[in-house]
């Protein structure tokens, strides 16, 4: 058939069946959405992830005369146990990638630093504070090679991963995420279910035309053509809604977020980056459910 | 040109075949009658020509075609060689006439140049210069007809199918579209027609094929309605 001709069908089709053309677009684009946010969403906790385990560190509390810690009753952390830590740390590498030793008065600067408007923290000393090695591993997630190293040697009061603070929040962001995605599939199977419904009633209700085709000799491509594209056009005006609602999300909704907080947000460049999968994923599907729909519903 | 070797055909579970061991053989350029009562298998006869059925036993052949090894996608050229008029028109209601006819080659991939010298030319042999721009319901019974005779020939098949073409006629136009397939076949097209009409029949002596419950009864040359069997 020729490109015009089929055009003019499809123009005078997707008229006609103007209301389900668009409760295609419309369901197909709460599915795309959906799915876009459970994709951006994994995204964000990537981004996330590499930027703190970038910045995350095992700290190493060493024994100070105040310590009250099971392991430190034998008093402060000597100078022999402190370099017999140090040299432990030093034989670590490649998986301890750097150690900063942070002394007492360190530690205490950057407390009152941090809480420099707090009077919780106004009576504490420097004595107080607990000395500490804190140590950056080239794989964040191997932090127990240095907890079960370290823990109850001597001289060292406890040991602290970064890591274990942000985890929970990870999987948070995590849950949504697969909440999003397990949202995404319930809807990508409305849209299926809409796509076979409409295609089957579109089918009967072009029965006539279709059946000229057939008797005219038409081949079973050329009849199915024409349904095929109406439900990719209305599945691609959906996505392309969806993918706009995404953008406008990502860059004034996630853009101002990332104005207000200190966090590595994803951007428009992660949208673009999924958005051939997104209409890829939605263009097949939808022409997948068509071509098995017609194939059950449509004689040729 | 069509030829039934000992074809039978049953529908599903049905005991009854609706057609029982015909032999029939169509020569190119003939022009047959199918005549018998309603259940005779008349309608079954011609859904086997098209291929819209396939013999449940025998052989059916088509333009040199054998019709129960010809595998599915080869059906469409086939049916290219088959043009196909109903008793109910089976006309589009929002395209005019022009439209209806364009219709059976812009399907075919046919290009504007040749359907806008090839309709016309095909509107003017039924008779139906001027009328380009009517709708189907702007048209009567008769004109209605002559446009699915149209569309069923604008192709240039070399067989015309048509199952009851007057049944919902008046017996003057009846006359007048049997008339005009008669000319159709003058010019070379084969043509198979079932029908019930006996006064067309009658009229055209011409060779008529009378099934009864499945069965071939009669296959007589210039043939009547009803004849000695």
């Amino acid at each position: 058939m020729r490109l015009q001709f089929i055009l003019s069908e499809i123009w005078v089709a997707l008229r006609r069946n103007l209301s389900m053309s668009i409760s295609v677009a419309l369901v197909t684009m709460v599915s795309v959405l959906f799915l876009g946010l459970g994709v951006l969403a994994q995204r964000q906790v990537d981004t996330m992830k590499d930027y703190w385990y970038d910045r995350v560190q095992v700290s190493i509390f060493l024994c100070t005369d105040k310590s009250d810690l099971p392991n430190c009753s034998t008093g402060a952390v000597t100078s022999s146990q402190r370099d017999q830590i140090r040299t432990q740390l030093d034989a670590m590498k490649p998986l301890v990638k750097s150690v900063f030793p942070e002394s007492q008065q360190q530690a205490y600067d950057r407390l009152k630093a941090q809480y420099k408007d707090s009077a919780t923290y106004s009576e504490i000393t420097p004595a107080q504070m607990p000395e500490s090695f804190r140590v950056q591993l080239s794989d964040p997630t191997k932090f127990d090679v240095i907890t079960s190293a370290f823990i109850g040697a001597p001289g060292v009061g406890d040991v602290q991963d970064q890591q274990r603070i942000l985890d929970p929040l990870f999987n948070v962001l995590r849950g949504l995420s697969l909440g999003a995605l397990g949202l995404a599939a319930l809807m990508v199977l409305c849209s299926v279910l809409l796509v076979a419904t409409t295609i089957r009633q579109t089918a009967f209700s072009r029965r006539r035309e279709t059946g000229i085709m057939r008797l005219v000799g038409a081949s079973a491509f050329n009849i199915q053509l024409p349904f095929i594209l109406e439900t990719l056009i209305a599945t691609v005006v959906g996505t392309a809604l969806a993918i706009g609602v995404l953008w406008a999300m990502v860059q004034y909704g996630i853009g101002y977020l990332g104005k207000k907080l200190p966090i590595n947000f994803i951007g428009t460049a992660d949208l673009v980056s999924v958005t051939p999968w997104l209409v890829g994923a939605a263009a097949g599907l939808a022409m997948l459910t068509a071509w098995l729909t017609l194939r059950r519903y449509l004689r040729v | 040109m069509i030829r039934f070797e000992n074809v039978s055909k049953t529908y599903g579970r049905s005991s009854e075949p609706a057609l029982s061991g015909i032999t029939l053989e169509v020569e190119r350029g003939e022009f047959v009658f199918i005549v018998g009562q309603s259940g005779s298998g008349k309608s079954t006869l011609l859904r086997l020509i098209m291929c819209e059925e396939a013999a449940t036993s025998g052989d059916v052949l088509v333009a040199g075609r054998e019709l129960s090894r010809l595998p599915r996608r080869k059906v469409p050229a086939l049916r290219r060689e088959i043009g196909c008029v109903f008793q109910d028109f089976r006309l589009l209601p929002n395209k005019d006439v022009f439209q209806n006819v364009a219709f059976a080659l812009q399907v075919l991939g046919k290009s504007r140049q040749t359907i806008r010298a090839v309709v016309p030319e095909t509107l003017e042999m039924v008779g139906l210069s001027g009328k380009e721009r009517r709708l189907p319901h702007q048209l009567s019974g008769g004109e209605q007809q002559r446009v699915a005779i149209a569309r069923a020939v604008v192709n240039k098949p070399p067989i015309l199918l048509a199952d009851e073409p007057t049944g919902n006629l008046d017996p003057t136009t009846s006359l007048d579209i049997v008339h005009l397939l008669d000319r159709i076949n003058r010019s070379g097209t084969t043509i198979v027609m079932a029908t019930h009409d006996n006064g067309i029949v009658d009229q055209l002596r011409k060779r008529v094929v009378e099934l009864d419950d499945g069965t071939l009864v009669r296959d007589q040359m210039k043939g009547v309605y009803t004849g000695q069997r």
